[in-house]
């Protein structure tokens, strides 16, 4: 099972944490920190798997964004980046050409879109129709929440 | 109150910021409006606000204080609420603390909702950071979800059954009825998470695993679906770059793996899914690569047939050569694993491996060194071994230690010739010294004991060695006490293999002193030189010298090394005449292979032979000092003594000691020398001789009479005999010394050597003291094996002090009743 993923930018700046297992925030922190400066240490011929603790460290550089998860010893490196890769097409279809601007100001919407991919550090659908299908219905259940308010406000009736 | 400012305003705001002051300031600022804000419990604006928090929260700023905001998100019933409310409980919460169980009946009330995408939320939050006491709770829940039509629900329940027993696996039994029809679904997600969330069952209980093998068939099953994936066309939802459904296959050949391991009839029926995935599987993209991994994984694991082990290496073989470094780490880490099981096979890729020690990722060469190391043999020894000193000149310093420890042991294991050992130690010291275990200095010194011949050779090229550099303490080390030892080889120009060096006795000794005043030398360094200076006193003439260095160290601050000096310096004014024997060469050195005994030999003559200086004469043993009567005897020199400086434990020490002597050979042919060695043929006896105490609890049946053997100036030495059993050869010869002066006898030493054909040895005394007007005696144990059955005969050296003068006398003798030799 994967144990953590973080994105962030070359510039060590945070873009996104999900962790599955129950780490205190202090100790988050300093995982965070130690880990980004390994990572962003590394040269760009090396491969993209370290051993780190007692975890495997698999990570992979799109654009601007690391993309690194930690995995347990049985699990299959390989694979890991396959899962990357997936979650990145998630998010380029969805966003249209995703880039990181639009993971900083939509980070919640990542968030959702990374919780309806892998859940408890496992892969819940492995069909990318189907978590974009799902995201767009949650979002039009959002979008019906927030119209009825403002059409009443605009009748003037709120 | 103006209605708080958007989440996507405050980013860009923020962002603004030119520096880390002007950010804090931001933040504070708008942490302030949110606390208000949430004071005057705005349920409109609250989810803007808590979604501000997270953000800044990812910032690293403090947001504990929107927790219980988060919970008040997930209450509501607007979906809106719920989705950045749950977020904020994974992100905020923390299950160490009580607050999270506020959340446990919402989560219940979720599960429950009419729609699907609320009841998700509540899966995956508790599927994600549920704690015990949670998933306690609302086990129950998800095992109903677990059973609902609804594939979107099904997979979700899945997962969160996974955490749950993950978090309390005494609750794995009540998902087993609600796994039956899961891997008869059609949608992948669901197949997907079954699979997951059997591997999770199967691996934790020995019992289920049992369960699904034989009662739910699920091996075929999984054979079934995996077949399926191969064989079926293209489809567009799950292909990736030509593959279908690569994420599935992978955790179904993973739960295979788990399912086959140890059990025949299991592995039986996967092998051919196996073999056609390992052939059919496109390797082009890193996807096929990621199944050939993961097959090769459960070819490895699970009980496979020969053939397709081999066909399961040489993928890896296959991989190592791929150009892509992902697949050559992964390779490399897979043949680390299988190397001991299927060596054979893995070595026909040894040049590849190879190969890899030159790479630039620093991962894939530390495996390549590993697995290199694993593959050493008698036959490549030469070749593999270059290679890896090679490594060893150009690696990380991360990897120096590793890689020297790795080639001491297997030069140790596989050297081809002395010569070549102590060629390849040479070379280690000198380019990686520093990085030498510290554990590696003993063992490389008894290995240079042991290789007799190379002596001089050694001490010749580690003088030079030192001669260049001095900065490596390992090597000094070894350095030094070499050349403590065999100093004389050194200068009297003997070296057999290379051209001999043409040094004197005092740029030796200029050496030595030079390390002991280096600001680069350790105090462990120092303690090794100063002893080698103390050692070749015996061994060159400049004595003299060597007596003023030890005085001045005498006073040195570092108290280990004024403890040597003082005692060295005893050695020289009281005890001189026990120097030459205490400082002899050093016997062969047993490694510590067998039990016990030997630990005591190997501190004895380990690379700190200041052990034995440590314990001034009065009650060390007289064994080695009987060489000094082989002398008279006309035996040979250089024969290696065995010191029994054991005075602690007199008796065991003995018995100790003839376990060691057992293994040793004398040198040289037919018993050149009575010297107090055990003749290699008779070790069992002599052990179970020894092995209780006393020493000698048998009563020879024909009782021996017993004989005066000495009685001269008060000093009384008769002998007493016993047979020892069974072996009639050997004569146990118990003196009793007694003194009629009117003073103590002191520093009491007997010594005694006997003729060729016989072979003594010399137990420690009762003590060194003969007490005056007999008030005492001082016993001693002999054990004579005489398997010629000659007559037995003796000298006896006797040395003591009386009255503050030393004496010292030498008799034989001569009269021994024949049934103590026939």
């Amino acid at each position: 099972m994967m144990h953590f993923m973080l994105l962030f930018s070359r510039q060590g700046k945070l873009r996104l944490q999900k962790w599955y297992t129950a780490t205190a925030e202090r100790d988050k922190k300093k995982m965070v920190r130690e880990l980004m400066q390994i990572v962003l240490a590394r040269k760009p011929k090396m491969c993209s798997f370290l051993e780190w603790r007692d975890l495997k460290i698999v990570y992979k550089r799109y654009a601007s964004l690391y993309f690194c998860c930690a995995i347990e010893e049985q699990d299959n490196e390989l694979i890991t980046l396959e899962v990357i890769h997936r979650f990145v097409e998630l998010l380029d279809k969805y966003f249209g050409s995703v880039c990181e601007l639009d993971i900083i100001f939509n980070f919640e919407k990542a968030y959702f879109i990374l919780d309806e991919f892998l859940m408890g550090g496992e892969i819940q659908d492995t069909s990318k129709k189907s978590v974009l299908k799902a995201i767009e219905q949650a979002d039009l259940l959002q979008e019906e929440d927030e119209s009825p308010r403002s059409v009443l406000e605009e009748m003037g009736l709120a | 109150m103006p209605a708080p400012i958007r989440l996507r305003e405050l980013i860009r705001t923020i962002r603004t910021a030119r520096t880390q002051a002007e950010e804090r300031e931001m933040i504070q600022k708008e942490c302030a409006a949110i606390r208000s804000s949430f004071r005057e419990e705005d349920n409109t604006y609250r989810c803007r606000n808590v979604a501000k928090l997270l953000y800044m929260h990812m910032l690293g700023y403090p947001a504990h204080f929107g927790q219980l905001e988060c919970l008040k998100l997930i209450a509501s019933q607007k979906f809106t609420d719920k989705r950045i409310g749950y977020l904020g409980a994974m992100l905020l919460l923390d299950e160490r603390q009580d607050v999270h169980l506020l959340m446990t009946n919402c989560i219940k009330n979720d599960l429950n909702h009419s729609t699907q995408y609320v009841q998700g939320l509540a899966l995956c939050t508790l599927g994600c950071m549920g704690s015990s006491e949670m998933c306690r709770d609302l086990a129950g829940e998800v095992e109903k979800l677990l059973k609902t039509s609804n594939s979107y629900l099904r997979k979700k329940a899945a997962l969160c059954a996974v955490h749950v027993i993950r978090k309390v696996p005494e609750l794995m039994e009540m998902f087993l009825p609600a796994t039956k029809n899961l891997l008869s679904e059609k949608n992948h997600g669901v197949l997907h998470t079954s699979v997951v969330l059997l591997t999770e069952m199967c691996e934790r209980s020995p019992d289920m695993l049992a369960h699904f093998r034989k009662n739910e068939k699920l091996v075929p099953q999984l054979v079934r679906i995996l077949k399926n994936l191969i064989m079926s066309g293209y489809s567009p939802e799950h292909d990736v770059s030509g593959i279908s459904d690569p994420f599935l296959q992978v955790r179904i050949l993973r739960l295979l793996r788990i399912l086959g391991r140890s059990d025949d009839d299991s592995s039986e029926a996967m092998n051919d899914i196996l073999a056609q995935v390992a052939t059919n599987t496109e390797t082009s993209k890193n996807v096929g690569n990621a199944i050939l991994y993961e097959t090769v994984l459960t070819i490895m694991d699970i009980k496979s047939e020969s053939g397709l082990r081999v066909l399961a290496i040489n993928i890896l073989g296959r991989f190592l050569l791929n150009n892509d470094k992902n697949i050559r780490y992964v390779a490399l880490t897979s043949l680390l694993k299988t190397v001991q099981t299927d060596h054979n096979a893995v070595q026909r890729h040894r040049s590849t491996i190879v190969d890899c020690l030159k790479d630039l990722d620093v991962s894939i060469k530390r495996r390549a060194m590993e697995l290199s190391f694993a593959l050493v043999n008698g036959n490549n020894i030469r070749g593999m071994m270059k290679e890896l000193l090679y490594f060893l000149d150009s690696c990380d310093p991360e990897f120096k230690a590793d890689c020297a420890s790795g080639v001491f042991l297997a030069a140790e294991k596989y050297a081809p010739s002395k010569r070549w050992h102590i060629d390849t130690i040479m070379r280690v010291l000198t380019t990686a010294g520093s990085y030498v275990r510290d554990d590696s200095v003993p063992n490389l010194i008894q290995l240079i004991t042991n290789s007799v011949e190379m002596h001089a050779y050694t001490v010749q090229r580690l003088y030079k060695a030192l001669l260049d550099d001095i900065s490596q303490q390992p090597l000094v080390q070894v350095a030094s006490w070499c050349i403590g030892e065999y100093g004389d080889l050194l200068v009297s120009g003997q070296c057999e293999e290379e051209e001999p060096i043409q040094v004197t006795e005092d740029e030796v000794l200029d050496v030595l002193e030079g390390l002991l005043v280096s600001n680069l030398s350790t105090p462990v360094t120092r303690g090794y030189s100063l002893t080698a200076i103390m050692k070749l006193s015996t061994r060159f003439t400049s004595v003299n010298r060597i007596k003023k260095v030890v005085s001045i160290y005498g006073s040195s601050i570092d108290v280990e090394l004024q403890q040597r000096a003082v005692e060295y310096n005893a050695l020289f004014k009281k005890y001189d005449h026990m120097r030459p024997a205490l400082l002899e060469r050093m016997p062969i050195m047993e490694k510590s292979a067998s039990n016990g005994p030997t630990e005591i030999v190997q501190t004895n003559g380990e690379t700190e032979p200041s052990v034995e200086p440590k314990h001034p004469p009065p009650v060390t043993q007289p064994a080695n000092q009987a060489n000094d009567l082989l002398d008279l005897l006309g035996g040979n020199d250089v024969v290696p003594v065995i010191q029994t400086t054991m005075p602690t434990k007199p008796a065991s020490a003995g018995g100790e000691l003839l376990d060691l002597l057992g293994d040793l050979s004398l040198s040289g042919g037919p018993a050149p020398a009575p010297a107090p060695s055990v003749p290699t043929s008779q070790p069992p006896f002599l052990l179970d001789g020894l092995s209780s105490q006393p020493l000698f609890n048998d009563i020879a049946a024909a009782a021996i009479p017993p004989m005066t053997a000495y009685n001269k100036n008060g000093l009384k030495i008769d002998f007493t005999f016993e047979r020892a059993n069974p072996n009639p050869n050997i004569a146990v010869i118990t003196i009793h010394a007694s003194n009629s002066t009117e003073a103590d006898m002191t520093d009491f030493v007997f010594q005694a050597a006997v003729p060729k054909t016989f072979q003594l040895q010399l137990l420690s005394p009762s003590s060194n003291v003969v007490p005056a007007l007999n008030q005492g005696t001082v016993t001693q144990v002999i054990r004579v094996l005489n398997p010629q059955k000659q007559q037995l005969r003796m000298r006896i050296k006797l040395t003591y002090t009386l009255k503050g003068s030393p004496v010292q006398d030498l008799a034989e003798v001569n009269n021994f009743p024949p049934q103590s030799w026939q």
